[in-house]
């Protein structure tokens, strides 16, 4: 019989799977390293051991390392967001990337970048509350323009309006780097997504935006089950519809905007991983949105690992990767829902 | 135990529902009757605090104004079965019901206690569901569905019962098999029921009171024969409705001779 929640063991099973997959993409790259001289210098340094000669302290400590936790951290984060979205709507093609909040955090960031928008004493502070500020924007009016056109609030009205969005946000976006010269990174890791400039100081960063807005989503599990059986049903058996929302909402746009102004747009993640999640454990989120943390970490570590290493010596954009895979996943999830009994809109 | 005082409802010019009033007593099964557009679902909606009804005037409920409670106090006085049901993702039968508890579990990880355990078994015994009480919600009919949901407002156990059109997909087995249960819950301890019925045969069979309503007003309540008097019906529905009614019964009992 299926639990509620996960059992201690099956949390243990994931958290084996994710070190696995995080070991492997430390250990192979441009250059391969043997396993065991990995774990001997990660092991060694983290309690202030010295590292034994012959294994490249370098690359697996300040190249390898930050670059793992943060694609991992950023995976998680997404992919939370995007089941949350997906069950907080009820719609199976939600996602920042659908909905178009990762365009509007974009936009955000640049504008940051391009007019100096900066927080004193926080180095990135003014980017990431600009970033975040412009994704909450974003969903509220993808929301309210969804509303307004047709109020049954339809999977098919959402997304369109969604992706409508996205190329006005991404049209913007463009010009405002086209007219601020260098200081900007290319548009390329503002519509793709990059996580090659990695650091430690990044990883943290995500690791609390993830605690923090992972837990208010997490706590709101038996909400988020009322909402994916219907709003109106969650209004019935006595959720609070409006707060709850608005609460998850703002969860939403604060972990996707760390997430944008550290990695980029990477498109598709948040929406095919809780797809995957809950093919393994089923919908009840109690179990899904764990489940979808870990699967959404191992699908960006593989996707990040493949966009290293897939036609070395360049290097993708790991938005090329998660697109690719993401875009079949999207036509795949998209006819099944419109095959779907009853659930075609 | 209910007090609705002069409930208007206005989306713009239109007005759905024009100063309506009833009472509902403990043990009562009020059925709102009328034709397409009368505004019975908005009346029901309204009852039910939905936000997309802005109404005037006031519920009470022993004294307290519904629209004070919060939505937990609330789902706990009033559970809502609505027309349209559907779900999206595969939960199990025991999820949806499962859900009827919300109100009643408190905190963050709130374990469900025995007595939520046994309000969600007795629902599915109740509404025969407990064969299927693994079976994922997508793979059920639409009858079948209209059960689940009726087991999660049992589950739910509030006060007052508000249903809109609570059969309307069940076949005549279940029609019957739920309008009894739903005439035995309303015997418990201070409970009552409002519900929205089409099939006026229904409304006398199982009804305490009807409240017939016409373009948004109320044109006559209280008792079943008092107030759906052949005049009044003929006005309202704009045909004979005893007719109807008479030629749909002559027909049975012909086809019994025949055979």
């Amino acid at each position: 019989m299926k639990r509620e929640r996960f059992s201690a063991g099956e949390y243990l099973l994931f958290s084996l799977a994710l070190l696995a997959v995080m070991l492997l993409c430390v250990c192979v790259g441009s250059v391969s390293l043997p396993v065991g001289g990995t774990l001997t210098a990660i092991w060694n340094s983290l309690f202030g051991l010295p590292v034994p000669e012959g294994v490249p302290k370098a690359i697996i400590l300040s190249v390898r390392l930050p670059r793992v936790l943060c694609v991992a951290l950023v995976g998680a984060a997404l992919s939370l967001c995007g089941a949350v979205m997906q069950g907080l709507l009820r719609n199976p093609l939600a996602d920042g990337s659908t909905l178009g909040v990762s365009a509007g955090a974009s936009l955000g960031a640049v504008i940051a970048l391009a007019f100096g928008v900066a927080i004193p004493g926080l180095p990135y502070a003014g980017t990431m509350g600009m970033a975040m500020a412009f994704a909450f924007g974003s969903l509220m009016m993808i929301l309210a323009l969804a509303y307004a056109l047709d109020r049954s609030f339809s999977t098919h009205s959402i997304i369109l309006i969604g992706v409508i969005f996205s190329m006005f946000a991404s049209a913007l976006m463009s010009l405002v780097i086209s007219f601020s010269g260098d200081k900007i990174k290319s548009i390329t890791f503002w519509t793709m997504g990059s996580l090659s400039g990695s650091t430690y100081g990044y990883a943290l960063i995500l690791l609390c935006a993830l605690l923090l807005c992972g837990g208010v989503m997490l706590s709101h599990s038996r909400e988020l089950n009322a909402f994916a059986v219907g709003e109106d049903n969650a209004r019935h058996v006595g959720v609070n519809v409006k707060r709850v929302k608005l609460t998850l909402l703002i969860a939403v746009s604060v972990l996707i905007g760390v997430c944008v102004s550290i990695g980029g747009a990477i498109s598709f993640v948040g929406l095919v991983t809780p797809h995957m999640a809950r093919m393994l454990v089923g919908p009840n989120h109690k179990r899904l949105l764990p489940a979808s943390l870990f699967a959404g970490a191992v699908f960006l570590l593989l996707s990040d690992l493949a966009a290293r290493t897939a036609l070395r010596p360049i290097e993708l954009s790991i938005g090329v990767v998660t697109s690719l895979v993401g875009a079949v996943a999207f036509v795949i999830i998209f006819r099944s829902t419109r095959k779907g009994g009853g659930n075609a809109c | 135990m209910l007090n609705a005082e002069h409930i208007t409802v206005r989306f713009g010019n239109y007005t759905a529902v024009e100063d309506v009033s009833f009472r509902l007593n403990a043990g009562d099964w009020l059925m709102l009757a009328g034709p397409n557009g009368a505004g019975k679902s908005t009346l029901v909606n309204a009852l039910g605090q939905a936000q997309s009804v802005p109404y005037t005037g006031r519920f009470l409920l022993e004294g307290k104004d519904l629209c004070t409670l919060r939505p937990a106090a609330l789902a706990r006085e009033i559970g809502v079965l609505s027309q349209r049901n559907r779900v999206e993702y595969a939960y199990t039968v025991e999820e949806i019901v499962g859900l009827g508890r919300y109100a009643h579990e408190k905190g963050f990880l709130s374990h469900r206690d025995g007595e939520g355990k046994e309000a969600v078994e007795q629902a599915l015994e109740l509404t025969g569901l407990t064969h299927l009480r693994r079976a994922s919600t997508l793979t059920l009919s639409g009858g079948e569905l209209q059960r689940v949901f009726l087991a999660q407002v049992f589950a739910q156990n509030p006060r007052i019962l508000v249903l809109d059109e609570p059969v309307n997909h069940l076949d005549l087995k279940y029609q019957q098999h739920i309008f009894d249960l739903i005439s035995a819950w309303r015997h418990r301890e201070s409970r009552a029921v409002l519900s929205v019925v089409h099939d006026l045969s229904l409304a006398r069979r199982y009804g305490t009171a009807v409240l017939l309503m016409h373009r948004g007003k109320c044109v006559s309540q209280g008792e079943m024969d008092a107030v759906l008097t052949p005049e009044r019906l003929k006005e309202v529905y704009e045909m004979d409705v005893y007719a109807w009614m008479r030629e749909l019964t002559e027909m049975w009992r012909r086809k019994g001779r025949i055979l």
